[in-house]
């Protein structure tokens, strides 16, 4: 009985550390290696630059938004959704240690805010150029 | 029956009429007869399930207050969530099986009074909705402030929209 107790116990506490893994399945330097891994297969592809990330963020291509519209053009900051007005947090992982450890939440987010911004998805290249942008800003 | 017997029994009557008008003013939920309240387009009651969805709330929340389920009928979520890849202006699009729970979440908590044909995309464009907020019930001049901004956002008069709470007590439009 005491075994069966035990067994039990053990099994809620692995799968309980397992949730908490997938909670942060993975870090935001493994999201960009697998960005930049993708990137480095297309054509033309010059390597991955936190300076032209910096460029795209705040930059607008075409529309009336930019990244910068409702994450500010400090991402390491509060920003706001430009039509709603809701309050969104940090983009920064430095701010932020929930963001881009998730790669399904990072799909959604760049397919959704590429095509608001640029009517399009962003490539390979654009995303890891934003990304190691992000990285580099301090909290 | 002779005349004076008749007359105390007809001012019953009269008074027992308006009494029943009267209810019906004072509790604007009730259906009156066949003519169902708001042309069939009211929200419904209760407007949140006592058991929410977590999936709901995190989606929806992300961009702006998730709408209480009761506040359209089936066949307006059904357009909407059909149409997430141009929400409102946004791509808000989420995975087929995401978008399949919160469907059929929105689907068995939308408005139960709700009996036209009709399926708004916007909660605003509701024949209750636009008679809560008519010009009798509310100075013009507060849809112009800042601070209230748009009409879809509820919490900034609703302090507890998100918990589906729109009860008059509770109003509080900003100065």
């Amino acid at each position: 009985m005491i075994s069966i107790i035990h067994a039990a116990g053990l099994a809620l506490i692995i799968s309980a550390s397992m949730l908490a893994q997938t909670a942060y399945a993975e870090t935001p330097d493994e999201i960009l290696a697998s960005i930049q891994k993708e990137a480095s297969g297309t054509p033309g592809f010059q390597g991955l630059s936190a300076a032209r990330g910096e460029i795209f963020f705040k930059g607008r291509h075409g529309n009336d938004w930019s990244c910068a519209s409702c994450h500010t053009d400090n991402p390491a900051a509060t920003g706001k959704h430009a039509k709603t007005g809701k309050i969104i947090q940090a983009l920064a992982p430095s701010a932020n240690a929930e963001r881009f450890t998730n790669p399904k939440k990072v799909d959604k987010w760049f397919k959704r805010n590429c095509n608001d911004v640029l009517d399009r998805v962003c490539t390979a290249q654009e995303k890891g150029d934003v990304l190691s942008y992000l990285l580099t800003l301090k909290k | 029956m002779s005349r004076q017997r008749i007359l105390p029994l007809l001012a019953v009557a009269v008074l027992a009429a308006s009494f029943s008008v009267n209810f019906v003013h004072a509790d604007d939920d009730s259906e009156q007869g066949s003519r169902a309240k708001y042309s069939g387009e009211n929200r419904g009651k209760p407007l949140q399930p006592k058991q929410s969805n977590s999936l709901f709330q995190q989606e929806c929340s992300s961009c702006h207050l998730a709408y209480a389920p009761g506040l359209l009928p089936a066949a307006s979520w059904r357009k909407i969530m059909a149409g997430l890849d141009k929400h409102f202006g946004s791509d808000a699009s989420l995975d087929a099986r995401d978008n399949k729970e919160i469907t059929d979440f929105l689907v068995k908590h939308s408005s139960n009074r709700w009996s036209a044909a009709t399926a708004p995309l916007r909660i605003t464009e509701s024949a209750w909705f636009k008679r809560k907020h008519d010009a009798h019930e509310i100075d013009p001049a507060v849809w112009n402030n800042p601070q209230v901004k748009s009409p879809a956002n509820c919490a900034a008069c609703h302090p507890q929209a998100e918990r589906g709470n729109f009860n008059d007590d509770d109003i509080k439009i900003p100065k």
